[in-house]
């Protein structure tokens, strides 16, 4: 077992305090948590899904355009932020594992330590009105 | 890998008849290897009875976990600083050499002290990485953990030993059922399996709520953290200032009936001497 980064420690805790879905990535991309209000959201419990690295997160919620055209991973905001380190939004629907279609949307913010290394990523989400 | 407590209270500089055991001098620990090499860690009050003791010294490096003003404050009156025959190396936490320097002369200079930091014969100062380095025979690893400001711990291993220093430290903070998963935890990577931790302990289990987010623990954390991490001893340490020595005692004894901790648990007195030994091979 190796810590996580205390930046993730923190965003963790924090996110686990709020309202807003909040879902967590490390540097890598690979998914390390999401909160309660995300889950609600998202139909799964995070204990049910724990972690996942980004090919698997970023196709099992089946992230598509209005017209059901799958959106690729490249263009999801947290992999744009994690690629290129800044941050990045953007709408999509989802299937949530409860069988729910939501339309979503997505912001997703870098976090940079001292000697500017990328240690993840936060996204906060909600959903749009149909 | 010896190590000796200079000065073990928080915050505030504390002396009196009720603080004369545990002591009233703020962060300061001496450590020593088998080589001779000299570290510091911290430079609270107590730096000033250490640098009388280091006459003949031709190098020491201070290792400053944060640069709060009980961390730094007896800085100016080491005497090692002042001395032409000494080399001393000031490590601490900041993006560039120039912020180091930037961060220290707000103390180090008129009005809040009469000598300027340029003024010091042979100071060098290194902006503290995270991650793993060298200082002389000891192997360093500073790590950011939860505290205001940017704070890192310490875990310092040589002659087989380690030790992890985290004075000021609120790993609880924000986790409603402290301590789960060590992975999720601040800190644990400088404290696992350590042989001696010296720890934040400032308030009491009771105290705590009024001061959650301050950057500290409550005891009953710090035994919760030693036994998750794992180390084989603890030592309390960063006093607050208005507890005494009884209200101390009694305060340890009543959250270690509370915890259970399968390491020894010693309350951090100022003069403490701990000899670490590598672990005998049978
Ligand atoms: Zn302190
Ligand atoms: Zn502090």
């Amino acid at each position: 077992m190796s810590q996580k980064p205390i930046e993730l420690i923190l965003m963790r805790q924090l996110a686990s305090s709020l309202a807003m879905p909040t879902f967590l990535v490390d540097h890598d991309g690979t998914l390390v948590f999401y909160n309660e209000p995300a889950e609600h959201l998202l139909g799964m419990r995070f204990d049910e899904t724990g972690e996942m690295p980004v090919g698997q997160w970023a196709t099992v919620w089946q992230p598509a355009e209005a017209d059901g055209t799958p959106r690729p991973v490249e263009r999801l905001p947290l992999a744009i932020t994690i690629a290129e380190r800044r941050p990045a939004r953007g709408d999509f629907w989802i299937h949530a594992l409860d069988g729910t279609r939501r339309h979503i949307e997505v912001t997703a913010l870098p976090l940079i330590r001292v000697a500017d290394e990328l240690v993840g990523a936060v996204a906060v989400f909600w959903e749009l009105p149909s | 890998m010896n190590v000796r407590l200079w000065g073990t209270r928080g915050s505030l500089a504390s002396p009196g008849s009720d603080t004369a055991r545990y002591g009233g001098n703020t962060s300061c620990v001496e450590v020593r290897g088998s080589a001779g090499g000299v570290l510091v860690i911290d430079a609270g009050t107590g730096i000033r009875r250490l640098g009388r003791t280091l006459a003949g010294v031709a190098r020491v490096d201070v290792l400053l976990s944060h640069l709060h003003m009980d961390h730094i404050q007896g800085l100016g009156f080491f005497a090692p600083l002042h001395d032409r025959s000494v080399e001393t190396h000031i490590w601490g936490p900041a993006r560039s050499v120039d912020d180091l320097a930037a961060r220290l002369r707000r103390y180090l200079s008129p009005p809040l002290f009469p000598v300027h930091l340029r003024d010091l014969p042979r100071l060098v100062l290194h902006p503290l990485p995270a991650g793993t380095f060298d200082v002389g025979e000891f192997h360093v690893t500073a790590e950011p953990v939860c505290h205001p400001g940017f704070t890192v711990g310490l875990r310092i291993a040589a002659d087989g030993a380690t030790l992890a220093y985290m004075s000021d430290h609120e790993p609880a903070l924000g986790v409603a059922d402290f301590p789960t998963a060590g992975d999720w935890t601040s800190g644990y990577d400088v404290a696992r399996d350590a042989d001696l931790l010296l720890h934040d302990a400032q308030y009491s289990l009771a105290e705590y709520p009024d001061h959650v987010g301050w950057g500290h623990s409550a005891l009953d954390h710090t035994l919760a953290f030693a036994r998750l991490a794992g180390v084989k001893h603890l030592v309390t340490f960063h006093h607050d200032p208005w507890h005494g020595d009884d209200d101390i005692e009694r305060l340890t004894a009543e959250a270690c009936a509370r915890v259970a901790v399968p390491c020894k648990v010693t309350v951090g007195a100022e003069g403490a001497l701990f000899e670490l030994a590598a672990p005998s091979r049978a």
